[in-house]
Protein backbone atom coordinates (compact mmCIF):
# COMPACT_ATOMS: atom_id res chain seq x y z
CA UNK A 1 0.00 0.00 0.00
CA UNK A 2 1.38 3.35 -1.02
CA UNK A 3 0.80 6.31 1.24
CA UNK A 4 1.61 9.74 -0.16
CA UNK A 5 3.43 11.14 2.83
CA UNK A 6 4.16 7.97 4.76
CA UNK A 7 6.95 5.85 3.35
CA UNK A 8 6.47 2.13 3.38
CA UNK A 9 8.28 0.68 6.31
CA UNK A 10 7.91 -2.52 8.21
CA UNK A 11 9.82 -2.34 11.44
CA UNK A 12 9.11 -1.27 15.01
CA UNK A 13 12.37 0.62 15.46
CA UNK A 14 12.31 4.39 15.05
CA UNK A 15 16.09 4.48 14.81
CA UNK A 16 16.10 2.06 11.84
CA UNK A 17 13.22 3.97 10.24
CA UNK A 18 15.17 7.23 10.51
CA UNK A 19 18.39 5.65 9.26
CA UNK A 20 16.67 4.26 6.17
CA UNK A 21 14.28 7.08 5.31
CA UNK A 22 15.89 10.22 6.75
CA UNK A 23 19.62 9.46 6.99
CA UNK A 24 20.48 13.11 7.58
CA UNK A 25 18.63 13.09 10.90
CA UNK A 26 20.19 10.02 12.43
CA UNK A 27 23.35 9.41 14.45
CA UNK A 28 26.71 8.71 12.89
CA UNK A 29 27.91 9.98 9.56
CA UNK A 30 24.98 8.72 7.43
CA UNK A 31 24.18 11.28 4.82
CA UNK A 32 27.07 13.52 5.80
CA UNK A 33 29.96 14.22 3.46
CA UNK A 34 32.95 12.04 4.34
CA UNK A 35 35.78 13.92 6.01
CA UNK A 36 38.22 15.15 3.39
CA UNK A 37 41.99 14.95 3.93
CA UNK A 38 42.46 18.57 5.06
CA UNK A 39 39.50 18.21 7.44
CA UNK A 40 40.97 15.10 8.96
CA UNK A 41 44.45 16.54 9.39
CA UNK A 42 42.95 19.57 11.14
CA UNK A 43 42.42 17.32 14.16
CA UNK A 44 39.30 16.91 16.25
CA UNK A 45 36.66 19.63 15.96
CA UNK A 46 36.34 21.84 19.03
CA UNK A 47 32.91 21.12 20.48
CA UNK A 48 31.52 21.24 24.02
CA UNK A 49 32.33 18.13 26.00
CA UNK A 50 30.35 16.83 28.92
CA UNK A 51 31.93 14.96 31.83
CA UNK A 52 31.55 12.89 35.01
CA UNK A 53 28.32 10.95 35.35
CA UNK A 54 27.72 8.00 37.65
CA UNK A 55 25.18 5.44 38.86
CA UNK A 56 24.95 3.58 42.16
CA UNK A 57 22.65 0.74 43.11
CA UNK A 58 20.83 0.94 46.45
CA UNK A 59 18.04 -0.92 48.18
CA UNK A 60 15.14 0.52 46.12
CA UNK A 61 16.82 0.76 42.72
CA UNK A 62 19.52 3.00 41.25
CA UNK A 63 20.55 6.60 41.73
CA UNK A 64 22.00 8.26 38.63
CA UNK A 65 23.77 11.61 38.80
CA UNK A 66 26.00 13.95 36.82
CA UNK A 67 27.74 17.30 37.12
CA UNK A 68 26.63 20.33 35.12
CA UNK A 69 29.77 21.50 33.34
CA UNK A 70 30.57 21.37 29.63
CA UNK A 71 34.03 22.42 28.49
CA UNK A 72 35.46 23.42 25.15
CA UNK A 73 39.24 23.19 25.38
CA UNK A 74 40.17 25.32 28.39
CA UNK A 75 36.94 27.28 28.26
CA UNK A 76 33.72 26.54 30.10
CA UNK A 77 31.10 26.10 27.39
CA UNK A 78 28.09 25.69 29.67
CA UNK A 79 27.56 25.77 33.44
CA UNK A 80 24.06 24.31 33.51
CA UNK A 81 24.12 21.52 30.96
CA UNK A 82 21.89 18.51 31.69
CA UNK A 83 23.63 15.15 31.31
CA UNK A 84 21.07 12.91 33.01
CA UNK A 85 17.92 12.20 31.01
CA UNK A 86 14.71 10.44 31.86
CA UNK A 87 14.20 8.03 28.95
CA UNK A 88 10.89 6.43 29.87
CA UNK A 89 9.00 5.57 33.06
CA UNK A 90 11.53 2.92 34.06
CA UNK A 91 14.86 4.09 32.76
CA UNK A 92 17.28 6.97 32.59
CA UNK A 93 20.60 7.55 30.91
CA UNK A 94 23.57 9.78 31.53
CA UNK A 95 26.07 10.81 28.91
CA UNK A 96 29.71 11.74 28.55
CA UNK A 97 31.42 12.93 25.39
CA UNK A 98 30.65 15.52 22.72
CA UNK A 99 27.58 17.34 24.04
CA UNK A 100 25.67 17.79 20.77
CA UNK A 101 25.65 14.17 19.59
CA UNK A 102 25.15 13.03 23.21
CA UNK A 103 21.94 15.01 23.63
CA UNK A 104 20.81 13.90 20.18
CA UNK A 105 21.35 10.27 21.14
CA UNK A 106 19.34 10.70 24.34
CA UNK A 107 16.47 12.31 22.41
CA UNK A 108 16.58 9.61 19.74
CA UNK A 109 16.61 6.88 22.37
CA UNK A 110 13.58 8.42 24.11
CA UNK A 111 11.67 8.47 20.83
CA UNK A 112 12.85 4.94 20.01
CA UNK A 113 11.41 3.43 23.20
CA UNK A 114 8.13 5.33 23.01
CA UNK A 115 7.79 4.44 19.32
CA UNK A 116 8.32 0.75 19.99
CA UNK A 117 5.85 0.78 22.87
CA UNK A 118 3.14 2.40 20.76
CA UNK A 119 3.63 0.19 17.71
CA UNK A 120 3.90 -3.09 19.57
CA UNK A 121 1.45 -2.27 22.33
CA UNK A 122 3.98 -3.12 25.05
CA UNK A 123 7.28 -1.72 26.25
CA UNK A 124 10.66 -3.32 25.54
CA UNK A 125 12.25 -5.33 28.33
CA UNK A 126 15.07 -3.72 30.31
CA UNK A 127 17.56 -5.97 28.55
CA UNK A 128 16.06 -5.09 25.16
CA UNK A 129 16.42 -1.37 25.82
CA UNK A 130 20.05 -1.79 26.87
CA UNK A 131 20.83 -3.76 23.70
CA UNK A 132 19.13 -1.21 21.46
CA UNK A 133 21.22 1.56 23.00
CA UNK A 134 24.33 -0.50 22.25
CA UNK A 135 23.37 -0.59 18.57
CA UNK A 136 22.98 3.17 18.56
CA UNK A 137 26.42 3.65 20.12
CA UNK A 138 27.82 1.35 17.45
CA UNK A 139 26.17 3.40 14.69
CA UNK A 140 28.02 6.43 16.00
CA UNK A 141 31.42 4.74 15.54
CA UNK A 142 32.37 6.65 12.35
CA UNK A 143 32.00 9.90 14.27
CA UNK A 144 34.41 8.69 16.95
CA UNK A 145 37.22 8.88 14.38
CA UNK A 146 36.40 12.54 13.94
CA UNK A 147 36.66 13.06 17.67
CA UNK A 148 32.95 13.02 18.46
CA UNK A 149 32.66 10.36 21.13
CA UNK A 150 29.28 9.58 22.68
CA UNK A 151 29.40 7.43 25.78
CA UNK A 152 26.17 6.57 27.59
CA UNK A 153 25.59 5.09 31.01
CA UNK A 154 22.20 3.44 31.10
CA UNK A 155 20.17 2.52 34.17
CA UNK A 156 16.82 0.81 34.19
CA UNK A 157 14.46 -0.66 36.70
CA UNK A 158 13.82 -4.25 35.61
CA UNK A 159 10.19 -4.84 36.52
CA UNK A 160 10.35 -8.61 36.03
CA UNK A 161 13.42 -9.02 38.22
CA UNK A 162 12.31 -6.25 40.62
CA UNK A 163 15.76 -4.65 40.74
CA UNK A 164 17.67 -1.72 39.33
CA UNK A 165 20.34 -2.43 36.70
CA UNK A 166 23.35 -0.49 35.41
CA UNK A 167 24.81 -0.87 31.89
CA UNK A 168 28.01 0.64 30.56
CA UNK A 169 29.20 0.67 26.94
CA UNK A 170 32.34 0.94 24.87
CA UNK A 171 32.63 2.94 21.64
CA UNK A 172 32.05 -0.14 19.49
CA UNK A 173 28.64 -0.68 21.07
CA UNK A 174 29.81 -3.37 23.48
CA UNK A 175 27.42 -3.62 26.40
CA UNK A 176 28.50 -4.61 29.91
CA UNK A 177 26.39 -4.87 33.01
CA UNK A 178 27.75 -3.50 36.30
CA UNK A 179 26.68 -5.14 39.52
CA UNK A 180 27.14 -2.26 42.00
CA UNK A 181 28.17 1.13 40.64
CA UNK A 182 29.93 2.82 37.74
CA UNK A 183 31.12 6.23 36.59
CA UNK A 184 32.22 7.47 33.16
CA UNK A 185 33.66 10.66 31.71
CA UNK A 186 36.88 12.55 32.35
CA UNK A 187 36.36 12.44 36.13
CA UNK A 188 34.98 8.92 36.06
CA UNK A 189 38.07 7.37 37.54
CA UNK A 190 38.11 9.79 40.48
CA UNK A 191 34.44 9.13 41.11
CA UNK A 192 34.97 5.37 40.94
CA UNK A 193 37.79 5.62 43.49
CA UNK A 194 35.45 7.31 45.96
CA UNK A 195 32.65 4.83 45.33
CA UNK A 196 35.01 1.89 45.73
CA UNK A 197 35.89 3.05 49.25
CA UNK A 198 32.40 3.83 50.45
CA UNK A 199 30.05 1.54 48.55
CA UNK A 200 28.08 -1.06 50.51
CA UNK A 201 25.28 -3.35 49.35
CA UNK A 202 21.72 -2.21 50.11
CA UNK A 203 22.45 1.42 50.86
CA UNK A 204 19.50 3.55 51.96
CA UNK A 205 18.22 6.21 49.57
CA UNK A 206 19.79 9.05 51.59
CA UNK A 207 23.17 7.29 51.83
CA UNK A 208 23.19 6.45 48.12
CA UNK A 209 22.51 10.09 47.24
CA UNK A 210 25.23 11.22 49.65
CA UNK A 211 27.74 8.84 48.10
CA UNK A 212 26.80 9.95 44.57
CA UNK A 213 27.29 13.62 45.45
CA UNK A 214 30.51 12.95 47.37
CA UNK A 215 31.92 11.07 44.37
CA UNK A 216 31.02 13.94 42.04
CA UNK A 217 32.57 16.42 44.47
CA UNK A 218 35.82 14.48 44.61
CA UNK A 219 35.85 14.14 40.83
CA UNK A 220 35.41 17.90 40.49
CA UNK A 221 38.24 18.37 42.98
CA UNK A 222 40.72 16.47 40.82
CA UNK A 223 39.39 16.86 37.27
CA UNK A 224 39.19 20.25 35.54
CA UNK A 225 36.46 19.02 33.20
CA UNK A 226 34.05 18.31 36.05
CA UNK A 227 32.10 21.08 37.75
CA UNK A 228 31.52 21.16 41.49
CA UNK A 229 28.49 22.73 43.13
CA UNK A 230 28.25 26.41 42.20
CA UNK A 231 27.15 28.02 45.47
CA UNK A 232 27.02 31.56 44.11
CA UNK A 233 24.75 30.78 41.15
CA UNK A 234 23.00 27.96 42.98
CA UNK A 235 23.85 25.30 40.37
CA UNK A 236 23.94 21.75 41.72
CA UNK A 237 24.49 18.40 40.00
CA UNK A 238 21.48 16.57 38.59
CA UNK A 239 20.38 13.36 40.32
CA UNK A 240 17.49 10.99 39.69
CA UNK A 241 16.22 7.90 41.50
CA UNK A 242 15.16 4.99 39.29
CA UNK A 243 12.87 2.72 41.30
CA UNK A 244 9.72 0.60 41.08
CA UNK A 245 7.77 3.86 41.47
CA UNK A 246 9.34 5.30 38.32
CA UNK A 247 11.85 8.12 37.91
CA UNK A 248 12.07 10.81 40.58
CA UNK A 249 14.12 13.98 40.27
CA UNK A 250 16.04 15.03 43.36
CA UNK A 251 15.09 18.63 44.11
CA UNK A 252 17.77 21.32 44.50
CA UNK A 253 17.00 21.89 48.20
CA UNK A 254 17.83 18.29 48.98
CA UNK A 255 21.09 18.49 47.00
CA UNK A 256 21.99 21.76 48.71
CA UNK A 257 21.40 20.23 52.17
CA UNK A 258 23.73 17.32 51.40
CA UNK A 259 26.43 19.66 50.07
CA UNK A 260 26.14 22.08 53.02
CA UNK A 261 26.72 19.25 55.44
CA UNK A 262 29.60 17.83 53.37
CA UNK A 263 31.33 21.20 53.09
CA UNK A 264 30.95 22.01 56.77
CA UNK A 265 32.66 18.72 57.56
CA UNK A 266 35.48 19.47 55.11
CA UNK A 267 35.94 23.01 56.35
CA UNK A 268 36.36 21.79 59.92
CA UNK A 269 39.23 19.59 58.78
CA UNK A 270 41.10 22.57 57.38
CA UNK A 271 41.36 24.45 60.69
CA UNK B 1 -15.87 3.90 -32.22
CA UNK B 2 -17.25 0.84 -30.51
CA UNK B 3 -16.41 0.51 -26.84
CA UNK B 4 -15.05 -2.81 -25.69
CA UNK B 5 -17.76 -4.86 -24.09
CA UNK B 6 -16.13 -4.70 -20.62
CA UNK B 7 -16.38 -0.91 -20.42
CA UNK B 8 -17.55 0.36 -17.02
CA UNK B 9 -18.39 4.02 -16.54
CA UNK B 10 -16.41 5.89 -13.88
CA UNK B 11 -19.60 6.59 -11.93
CA UNK B 12 -20.44 2.92 -11.86
CA UNK B 13 -16.92 1.99 -10.81
CA UNK B 14 -16.87 4.46 -7.91
CA UNK B 15 -20.29 3.36 -6.80
CA UNK B 16 -19.25 -0.28 -6.84
CA UNK B 17 -16.12 0.45 -4.90
CA UNK B 18 -18.01 2.49 -2.31
CA UNK B 19 -20.60 -0.24 -1.88
CA UNK B 20 -17.89 -2.84 -1.49
CA UNK B 21 -16.09 -0.78 1.17
CA UNK B 22 -19.31 0.08 3.04
CA UNK B 23 -20.29 -3.57 3.19
CA UNK B 24 -16.94 -4.51 4.69
CA UNK B 25 -17.11 -1.77 7.32
CA UNK B 26 -20.71 -2.50 8.33
CA UNK B 27 -19.80 -6.14 9.05
CA UNK B 28 -17.76 -5.10 12.09
CA UNK B 29 -18.73 -3.63 15.43
CA UNK B 30 -19.04 0.00 16.39
CA UNK B 31 -16.60 2.38 18.09
CA UNK B 32 -17.63 5.60 19.80
CA UNK B 33 -15.50 8.65 20.56
CA UNK B 34 -17.14 11.03 23.04
CA UNK B 35 -15.99 14.23 24.68
CA UNK B 36 -16.16 14.16 28.45
CA UNK B 37 -15.23 16.66 31.10
CA UNK B 38 -11.47 15.91 31.18
CA UNK B 39 -10.88 14.92 27.57
CA UNK B 40 -12.09 12.29 25.11
CA UNK B 41 -13.42 8.80 25.79
CA UNK B 42 -13.05 6.00 23.22
CA UNK B 43 -15.29 2.95 23.61
CA UNK B 44 -15.11 -0.03 21.27
CA UNK B 45 -17.17 -3.19 21.19
CA UNK B 46 -14.17 -5.50 20.86
CA UNK B 47 -14.15 -9.08 22.17
CA UNK B 48 -10.38 -9.42 21.69
CA UNK B 49 -8.16 -8.26 24.53
CA UNK B 50 -5.01 -8.11 22.42
CA UNK B 51 -6.06 -6.97 18.95
CA UNK B 52 -6.67 -3.31 19.64
CA UNK B 53 -9.02 -1.05 17.73
CA UNK B 54 -8.14 1.99 19.79
CA UNK B 55 -4.61 3.16 20.34
CA UNK B 56 -2.23 5.95 21.21
CA UNK B 57 -0.62 8.04 18.48
CA UNK B 58 1.05 10.86 20.38
CA UNK B 59 0.87 12.93 23.59
CA UNK B 60 -2.75 14.02 23.18
CA UNK B 61 -3.74 12.23 19.98
CA UNK B 62 -5.44 8.85 19.69
CA UNK B 63 -6.60 6.64 16.84
CA UNK B 64 -9.53 4.27 16.37
CA UNK B 65 -10.13 2.05 13.36
CA UNK B 66 -13.12 0.03 12.20
CA UNK B 67 -13.31 -2.42 9.33
CA UNK B 68 -10.52 -4.67 8.17
CA UNK B 69 -7.94 -5.10 10.94
CA UNK B 70 -4.85 -5.49 8.75
CA UNK B 71 -5.70 -2.32 6.84
CA UNK B 72 -6.37 0.04 9.74
CA UNK B 73 -3.44 -1.46 11.63
CA UNK B 74 -1.20 -0.34 8.76
CA UNK B 75 -2.71 3.13 8.90
CA UNK B 76 -2.21 3.26 12.67
CA UNK B 77 1.47 2.39 12.35
CA UNK B 78 1.98 4.94 9.58
CA UNK B 79 0.36 7.55 11.82
CA UNK B 80 2.65 6.78 14.74
CA UNK B 81 5.69 7.00 12.46
CA UNK B 82 4.52 10.32 11.07
CA UNK B 83 3.85 11.73 14.55
CA UNK B 84 7.10 10.49 16.09
CA UNK B 85 9.10 11.75 13.14
CA UNK B 86 7.52 15.19 13.33
CA UNK B 87 7.97 15.37 17.09
CA UNK B 88 11.62 14.35 16.75
CA UNK B 89 12.36 16.69 13.87
CA UNK B 90 10.60 19.74 15.31
CA UNK B 91 9.07 19.60 18.77
CA UNK B 92 6.40 17.67 20.63
CA UNK B 93 3.89 20.50 20.46
CA UNK B 94 4.14 20.66 16.66
CA UNK B 95 2.45 17.27 16.26
CA UNK B 96 -1.22 17.98 15.54
CA UNK B 97 -4.27 15.86 14.97
CA UNK B 98 -5.30 18.06 12.06
CA UNK B 99 -2.17 17.37 10.03
CA UNK B 100 -2.44 13.68 10.78
CA UNK B 101 -6.11 13.58 9.75
CA UNK B 102 -5.24 15.41 6.53
CA UNK B 103 -2.55 12.86 5.74
CA UNK B 104 -4.93 9.98 6.35
CA UNK B 105 -7.55 11.64 4.20
CA UNK B 106 -5.09 11.99 1.32
CA UNK B 107 -3.87 8.42 1.65
CA UNK B 108 -7.35 6.95 1.74
CA UNK B 109 -8.50 9.18 -1.11
CA UNK B 110 -5.58 8.15 -3.30
CA UNK B 111 -6.10 4.46 -2.65
CA UNK B 112 -9.84 4.77 -3.28
CA UNK B 113 -9.46 6.43 -6.65
CA UNK B 114 -6.37 4.63 -7.95
CA UNK B 115 -6.35 1.09 -6.61
CA UNK B 116 -8.56 -1.79 -7.67
CA UNK B 117 -9.70 -2.47 -4.15
CA UNK B 118 -10.55 0.39 -1.78
CA UNK B 119 -9.56 0.14 1.88
CA UNK B 120 -12.41 -1.25 3.94
CA UNK B 121 -11.80 1.05 6.87
CA UNK B 122 -13.23 4.01 8.66
CA UNK B 123 -11.01 5.76 11.16
CA UNK B 124 -11.13 8.36 13.90
CA UNK B 125 -8.35 10.74 14.82
CA UNK B 126 -9.04 12.53 18.09
CA UNK B 127 -7.04 15.16 19.88
CA UNK B 128 -7.71 16.20 23.47
CA UNK B 129 -7.71 19.93 24.06
CA UNK B 130 -4.61 21.62 25.42
CA UNK B 131 -3.85 25.27 26.18
CA UNK B 132 -7.39 26.42 25.54
CA UNK B 133 -7.82 24.79 22.11
CA UNK B 134 -11.03 22.78 21.89
CA UNK B 135 -11.12 18.99 21.48
CA UNK B 136 -10.86 17.78 17.91
CA UNK B 137 -12.59 14.70 16.50
CA UNK B 138 -12.02 13.78 12.85
CA UNK B 139 -13.89 10.96 11.16
CA UNK B 140 -12.26 9.78 7.94
CA UNK B 141 -14.06 7.44 5.55
CA UNK B 142 -12.78 4.83 3.10
CA UNK B 143 -12.88 7.35 0.22
CA UNK B 144 -10.83 9.95 2.08
CA UNK B 145 -13.73 12.22 2.97
CA UNK B 146 -13.06 13.87 6.30
CA UNK B 147 -15.65 15.13 8.76
CA UNK B 148 -14.97 17.32 11.77
CA UNK B 149 -17.31 16.03 14.49
CA UNK B 150 -18.52 17.69 17.70
CA UNK B 151 -19.42 16.04 21.04
CA UNK B 152 -19.25 12.49 19.70
CA UNK B 153 -18.54 10.37 16.62
CA UNK B 154 -19.33 6.77 15.70
CA UNK B 155 -17.62 4.47 13.19
CA UNK B 156 -18.06 0.86 12.11
CA UNK B 157 -20.94 -1.60 12.43
CA UNK B 158 -24.34 0.05 12.62
CA UNK B 159 -22.84 3.49 13.08
CA UNK B 160 -25.94 5.42 12.08
CA UNK B 161 -28.19 3.61 14.53
CA UNK B 162 -25.74 4.27 17.37
CA UNK B 163 -25.50 7.89 16.32
CA UNK B 164 -29.27 8.33 16.49
CA UNK B 165 -29.42 6.92 20.00
CA UNK B 166 -26.57 9.13 21.17
CA UNK B 167 -28.13 12.22 19.61
CA UNK B 168 -31.30 11.64 21.64
CA UNK B 169 -29.57 10.97 24.92
CA UNK B 170 -26.61 13.30 24.63
CA UNK B 171 -26.50 15.78 27.52
CA UNK B 172 -26.08 19.50 26.94
CA UNK B 173 -22.58 19.81 28.36
CA UNK B 174 -19.64 17.42 28.57
CA UNK B 175 -20.52 14.54 30.94
CA UNK B 176 -18.30 12.99 33.60
CA UNK B 177 -16.23 9.94 32.61
CA UNK B 178 -18.61 7.52 34.33
CA UNK B 179 -21.71 9.05 32.74
CA UNK B 180 -20.07 9.13 29.29
CA UNK B 181 -19.02 5.46 29.48
CA UNK B 182 -22.48 4.38 30.65
CA UNK B 183 -24.07 6.30 27.79
CA UNK B 184 -21.73 4.76 25.21
CA UNK B 185 -22.27 1.22 26.47
CA UNK B 186 -26.06 1.68 26.50
CA UNK B 187 -25.98 2.87 22.89
CA UNK B 188 -23.75 -0.05 21.82
CA UNK B 189 -25.96 -2.56 23.64
CA UNK B 190 -29.16 -1.25 22.10
CA UNK B 191 -27.85 -1.59 18.55
CA UNK B 192 -26.16 -4.93 19.17
CA UNK B 193 -29.30 -6.24 20.89
CA UNK B 194 -27.27 -7.93 23.59
CA UNK B 195 -25.70 -7.22 26.96
CA UNK B 196 -22.02 -6.33 26.63
CA UNK B 197 -19.64 -7.69 29.25
CA UNK B 198 -16.76 -5.51 30.52
CA UNK B 199 -14.34 -8.10 29.03
CA UNK B 200 -15.84 -7.45 25.60
CA UNK B 201 -15.18 -3.71 25.71
CA UNK B 202 -12.08 -1.81 24.82
CA UNK B 203 -12.07 1.52 26.61
CA UNK B 204 -9.42 4.22 26.62
CA UNK B 205 -9.24 7.94 27.35
CA UNK B 206 -7.19 10.95 26.44
CA UNK B 207 -7.10 12.45 29.90
CA UNK B 208 -6.09 16.11 29.88
CA UNK B 209 -5.28 16.04 33.61
CA UNK B 210 -2.33 13.71 33.04
CA UNK B 211 1.12 15.12 32.36
CA UNK B 212 2.99 14.12 29.20
CA UNK B 213 1.28 11.27 27.40
CA UNK B 214 -2.46 11.61 27.96
CA UNK B 215 -3.56 8.23 26.58
CA UNK B 216 -4.64 5.66 29.14
CA UNK B 217 -6.43 2.34 28.77
CA UNK B 218 -9.15 1.65 31.29
CA UNK B 219 -8.84 -1.80 32.84
CA UNK B 220 -11.64 -4.37 32.84
CA UNK B 221 -12.02 -4.08 36.62
CA UNK B 222 -12.43 -0.30 36.35
CA UNK B 223 -15.00 -0.70 33.55
CA UNK B 224 -16.91 -3.16 35.71
CA UNK B 225 -16.83 -0.74 38.66
CA UNK B 226 -18.08 2.17 36.54
CA UNK B 227 -20.86 0.14 34.88
CA UNK B 228 -22.12 -1.54 38.06
CA UNK B 229 -25.43 0.08 39.01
Amino acid sequence: MKLPYLPNHDDSSFFDFLTKQYPGLTLGSHGMAPASEPMRSAGPIAVPYATTVLAIKYQDGVVIAGDRRATEGFQIADRRIEKVFKIDDWSAMAIAGAAGPCIEMAKLFQTELEHYEKLEGMALSCEGKANKLGQMVKANLPMVFQGLVVMPLYVGYDVTRAEGRIFKYDITGGRYEESDYHAIGSGGKDARNTMREHFRKNLSEADALKLALLSLYNAADDDVGTGGPDLIRGIYPTAKFVTAQGITDVVDDKLKAVYDEMMTARRSRET
Amino acid sequence: MAMPSYYVSPEQMMQDKAEYAKKGIAKGRSIIAMEYIDGILLTADNPSASLHKVSEIYDNIAFAGAGKYSEFENLRKAGIRHADLKGFMYSREDVTGRSLANGYSQSLGTVFSQEMKPLEVEILVVQASTNGHPNEIYRISFDGSIIDEKNFAVIGGRAEAVQTILKDKSPGQAPSLDAALKLCVTALEQTANQKLQPEGLEVAVLDRTRTGRKFRRISVSDIRRILSP
